[in-house]
């Protein structure tokens, strides 16, 4: 059932459309059959992975060590079904192994482990590591001289993990323009709003007065991605930090902008529902 | 007396040596540039020198991102800071990641005296060597802290270097030969093996030339590499002498002691004592003077291992009395 890739056909927007939502319907099968998994921010995060990977990296499954590849790391590592579920539209691994996610002995652990899984730059799960390593990752392309981008997705909740603030200063001082980071700003943290938390807000001014020059986009808009993406980095002599406004679940009705759903599993009737929604059949 | 060496100098000119002939090898450093002595790496090249700032967890995250677009970094600070404050980083993004960031810990142990325990390093080993693919070395003098460097880069993997600022001797000849997961017994003896590394290794070489003064005949053993740990040589150890002596500038709790106690309870039980610092925070006092309060010494050593000779129940050895 819907194990093949979705078809090439249309246009390249209905294309990028039918990744975002083929990768939405995969990660919550996934969950569901896993019995674990955070579908909330699988979803929110699904525009910005299909339009990445679709749309923006240069990268080459078949060679997924390539020295001039652009490099993408998720830091939101428990999102792995959503990673997962786009590394093997893309390739980098056989859509069959999504079937394993989680299960003994699997690669596909939890959270993304680069020693086990093709395309996957980083080990994420713990918060606040991602833009620490993918400064690092930027200053060696710096020192080479080297063409190809570093690419960074954090969640927002993420960012009161203070190392990221320690990177962000790193990445203004050392001018690493060849680095941006994508902030999944989904208002939505494991317990509460983020704002009701520990505040993020002014988020935009907190990176400018890093050091980085900050855009703001929708972040389910496949074509206003498109277009950022395509001018980066948005300042010359500056790290991009782009905040992408987005719903956590996105795509399911019941599922839009809950709280509960950042690791609730969904039971068969509302993976059903949920499949429904997401245009499951109309391929 | 023989002449003293600060091994941090024999590390940064076997450094600056392996950079000038190897152009992957960067260096990256919490600010520490005057306490690691990489300020000659910074005027040689100074392209390949990162200050990352007061930040540690970064530090060893940009560490990471180095090493896994080709670089061979050494990620340079006190191991205090390098280890304490930045451990998560050291467990994912080096040992799970398989990282090859080589971290330098300077000034290990008691070193930083009276400064107090904020920077005291009594727990980094016990916390490093159980990091799975992490490799734990602590050198006992400049001989074998320059091979070290070398072999640490030559290695493919993430490693921890445990370095002092305390003098010692050296205590190898000039023909050894460093090896990773190799333990050296430097003295042979056939009634206690004292087995240390680091800053306590000439101390245990010291003890046994006392215990020898006394009949005793001390096996002295160098276990620079915590990890991957030799577990021949503790085997060997347990079965051709009557007790173990372990020596470290550590906590007792979880460091070379514990390592030799798993390998030695596990195989061939025999008795042991671990000397090292006692679960405490250690009182205001120079490392000199935090040697002599924990009975740090050749003294304290060889004490130790009467002790253990002399247990009624247990006895192997006579031993005569001292002077």
């Amino acid at each position: 059932m819907n194990m093949q890739n979705p078809d090439a056909s249309g246009s390249a927007a209905d294309r990028l459309r039918r990744r975002a939502d083929w990768i939405r319907r995969r990660s919550l099968r996934m969950v569901h059959q896993a019995r674990l998994g955070h579908p909330g921010g699988d979803l929110s995060a699904a525009d910005i992975l299909a339009v990445l990977y679709f749309g923006v990296l240069r990268v080459d499954p078949g060679n997924p060590a390539a020295p001039d590849r652009d490099r993408f790391i998720m830091s939101k590592g428990h999102c792995s079904g959503a990673l997962y579920a786009t590394l093997a539209a893309a390739g980098f691994f056989p859509i069959e192994l999504l079937e394993t996610y989680m299960q003994p002995l699997s690669p596909l652990s939890g959270h993304p482990d680069r020693t086990r899984v093709p395309g996957v730059e980083a080990s994420t799960g713990a918060l606040g590591h991602g833009l620490p390593v993918g400064v690092g990752v930027a200053l060696a392309g710096k020192m080479d001289g080297a063409p190809w981008r570093t690419y960074v997705l954090t969640g927002d909740g993420e960012l009161q993990e203070g190392s990221n603030w320690e990177a962000a200063m790193a990445a203004a001082h050392y001018g690493l323009e060849n680095l941006t980071l994508i902030i999944d700003r989904n208002r939505l943290q494991q317990g509460d709003a983020t704002e009701s938390t520990v505040r993020l807000e002014p988020l935009a001014e907190k990176w400018r007065a890093f050091g980085w020059a900050v855009a703001e986009v929708d972040g389910h808009d496949h074509a206003a991605l498109l277009s950022l993406f395509g001018r980066l980095p948005l300042e010359s002599g500056k790290p991009s930090c782009v905040i992408a406004h987005t719903r956590k679940g996105k795509g399911v009705s019941f599922m839009e902008d809950r709280v509960e759903w950042h690791h609730r599993v969904p039971s068969k009737a509302e993976l059903e529902a949920a499949l429904e929604e997401l245009g499951e059949g109309a391929e | 007396m023989s002449e003293l060496f600060d091994c941090r100098h024999a590390f940064r000119e076997a450094l600056e040596e392996l950079a000038a002939s190897d152009p992957r090898i960067v260096v990256v450093t919490n600010d520490s540039i005057g306490s690691s002595n990489i300020g000659g790496f910074r005027r040689r090249f100074p392209e390949r020198f990162i200050n990352a700032g007061i930040a540690e967890q970064n530090l060893v995250g940009i560490g990471a991102g180095l090493a896994q677009n080709g670089k061979i970094p050494f990620v340079c600070g006190a191991a205090c800071f390098l280890t304490g404050r930045a451990l998560e980083q050291v467990k994912i993004d080096l040992g799970y990641s398989r990282a090859n960031v080589k971290l330098c810990g300077m000034s290990g142990g008691l070193a930083y005296g009276a400064l107090g325990p904020t920077h005291h390093s009594l727990e980094d080993l016990a916390w490093t060597r159980v990091i799975p693919n992490l490799t734990v070395v602590v050198p006992a003098d400049p001989v074998e802290t320059a091979q070290a460097v070398r072999a640490i880069a030559d290695h493919q993997g993430p490693v921890f270097l445990r370095l002092s600022r305390m003098p010692v001797p050296v205590v190898h000849a000039p023909d050894y030969r460093f090896r990773i997961g190799r333990a050296a017994v430097l003295l042979e003896g056939e009634h206690v093996t004292l087995i240390a590394n680091g800053t306590m290794v000439c101390r245990a070489l010291e003890a046994a030339r006392l215990l020898a003064g006394q009949g005793v005949s001390a096996r002295v053993m160098n276990m620079s590499t915590l990890q991957p740990l030799d577990r021949q040589a503790i085997v060997d150890a347990a079965e051709q002498t009557a007790a173990i002596v372990t020596v470290e500038e550590h906590s007792v709790r979880g460091g070379l002691g514990g390592a030799v106690a798993e390998v030695v309870v596990t195989s061939r039980p025999v008795r042991m004592k671990m000397l090292g610092v006692p679960g405490v925070f250690a009182p205001t006092g120079s490392a000199a003077w935090l040697f002599e309060h924990f009975r740090l010494t050749p003294e304290g050593i060889r004490d130790a291992a009467l002790e253990l000779l002399q247990d009624k129940e247990h006895h192997a050895v006579q031993v005569r009395s001292g002077h």
